[in-house]
């Protein structure tokens, strides 16, 4: 059973089950990006700590990164996400997940805003 | 967003609230508070567009009149065709041409749509739509060389909206019924009839899509009631910056600042097609010298069209190198083609690598990622031509 989900700045979210992490995007930050074309998929096994750049989302008008929220490593990318890039606006919160993690340190977790807080935060950029 | 453009400094056209009103996503752009896009979404207001018609606000960009004081045509085309170098003198009423304001070296000031008016007691008048972030260069520029005898006239008050797809042309007749049987580049000064009101437009048949069209200028006072009446149509959508400019990258069209610089020649960009015959012979443009070599001899570099092989597009400033890792060139504006349903890019390459089918490697995020020269554009143009 996972967590629920918590959020960065950046409007990532990360939902922990287990041993495991799923990280996607918000539907906020999906709704600002416009409709999604392509998704650079971060490598398995790459080692990311938090704030790095895991990988790349490209709308029609732009690229954007996506961050690691927190340290790990990367167990795997959505490859679903490949031929079907616009799943990320369709359903950013469900199958449009990035790729999953192993979470190194879960004190960091703690660090992150959970649903209401980031509401709040989405709130106060319109 | 750019930090260094205080959102208070930003100009608004006249149709500012009503995009604010239509739920439009505000973004700078060259100076002014422009919407983006609206809550269809660029994706299906690019494919809108193409099948259907879509309403543009361009009101940002520049308008003037250069007007000889001796009544003659002739007098303000003359001095016109000292700065650029489309043959403007065989212009005739009502037809309009594309053309480029170039400096000494040949390179490109801005590029510019020039008119003659066809309403009669006005046929002397040229009438010039240039780039937004470019207008008050643009009119300096004239201003400095401008002779005793010819006037800038720059109106305030007059706003720029265009529409643009297969069924403008449909629905502008609704307004103008021989709006439908205008020719491309063609331009008519008349009142048209919106919803039994009569209002005065310059209306051509002409766009920045590939598609067919038309650019309309109207006083910024009904300008909205106008965008308000075309919305009624079920084939009307408001169209925003994001589209435009994927709908002008699939047309093969240059956006200045990007494609064409004041470091490129037309020559480079490929656009002498713009440059007529005569003026090619007898020069007399700023850059002639280069201009004339070039179209001689050939171009260093040339603009072409890119394909990515993937599905990741290439954004502008993406180095393209041959299969042996040597730089022969940088995109210029790259991105996703809704239309063509996968990533298109344009730039320039070296002269030798320019023809289309040449394969060549795009460094894409450090990663090399395979693409090909082809033609532009990417979807074929739609213009009426009667």
């Amino acid at each position: 059973m996972s967590t629920a989900a918590k959020y960065t700045e950046d409007h990532e979210w990360i939902k922990v089950d287990g041993d495991t992490a799923t990280v996607g995007i918000s539907p906020y930050a999906a709704g600002q990006l416009g409709d999604v074309v392509y998704v650079e998929l971060p490598e398995e096994g790459k080692e990311l700590a938090k704030g790095d750049e895991a990988c790349v989302v490209e709308s029609v008008k732009a690229a954007s990164e996506v961050y690691a929220p927190v340290s790990g490593t990367v167990t795997s990318g959505n490859e679903a996400l490949e031929d079907a890039p616009e799943t990320v606006n369709a359903d950013a919160s469900g199958e449009g997940w990035f790729f999953k993690m192993t979470v190194a340190d879960a004190s960091e977790l703690d660090e992150l805003m959970d649903e209401a807080a980031y509401k709040t935060y989405c709130d106060g950029l319109e | 967003m750019s930090d260094e453009t205080n959102e208070q400094d930003l100009k608004r056209t006249a149709l500012h609230a009503f995009h604010v009103a239509h739920g439009a996503k505000m973004v700078p752009f060259a100076g002014y508070d422009m919407p983006v896009q609206y809550p269809m979404g660029v994706m299906k207001e690019h494919l809108h567009c193409r099948a259907s018609a879509g309403l543009f606000d361009v009101s940002h960009m520049g308008q003037a009149f250069l007007i000889a004081e001796d009544g003659t045509f002739e007098t303000a085309a003359k001095f016109l065709e000292t700065l650029v170098p489309a043959d403007v003198q065989s212009l005739k009423p009502g037809r309009q041409r594309y053309s480029q304001f170039l400096n000494d070296e040949g390179g490109i000031l801005d590029d510019l749509m020039i008119s003659r008016l066809a309403m009669p007691g006005h046929t002397h008048w040229i009438y010039i739509v240039v780039n937004a972030g470019c207008k008050d260069a643009d009119y300096a520029h004239i201003e400095k060389q401008l002779p005793e005898g010819i006037t800038l006239r720059v109106p305030d008050g007059l706003s720029l909206v265009a529409l643009q797809g297969p069924k403008a042309a449909e629905v502008m007749a609704r307004y103008l019924p021989d709006a439908a049987t205008m020719k491309f580049m063609s331009s008519v000064d008349t009142p048209i009839d919106m919803d039994g009101e009569e209002l005065w437009c310059h209306i051509s048949r002409s766009g920045y899509t590939g598609e067919d069209g038309y650019e309309l200028s109207i006083k910024s006072d009904k300008i909205v009631a106008f965008c308000e009446s075309l919305l009624k149509h079920d084939e009307v959508e408001l169209i925003g910056l994001g589209a435009r400019d994927s709908l002008r990258l699939e047309a093969g069209l240059c956006l200045y600042g990007h494609d064409i610089d004041t470091t490129t020649s037309p020559v480079e960009a490929g656009l002498t097609w713009s440059i007529q015959k005569n003026r090619r012979k007898t020069g007399g443009f700023p850059g002639a010298d280069r201009i004339m070599r070039e179209l001689d001899s050939k171009p260093k570099r040339r603009r072409v069209g890119i394909e990515p092989m993937g599905r990741a597009p290439a954004r502008e400033g993406t180095v393209i190198q041959t299969n042996n890792d040597t730089k022969i060139g940088t995109i210029t504006s790259g991105g996703y083609g809704p239309s063509v349903e996968g990533p298109i890019a344009m730039g320039y390459v070296d002269e030798h690598f320019s023809i289309p089918g040449t394969n060549v490697q795009l460094i894409v995020r450090g990663k090399e990622m395979p693409a090909k020269i082809v033609k532009l554009p990417f979807v074929p143009n739609n213009f009426y031509r009667g």
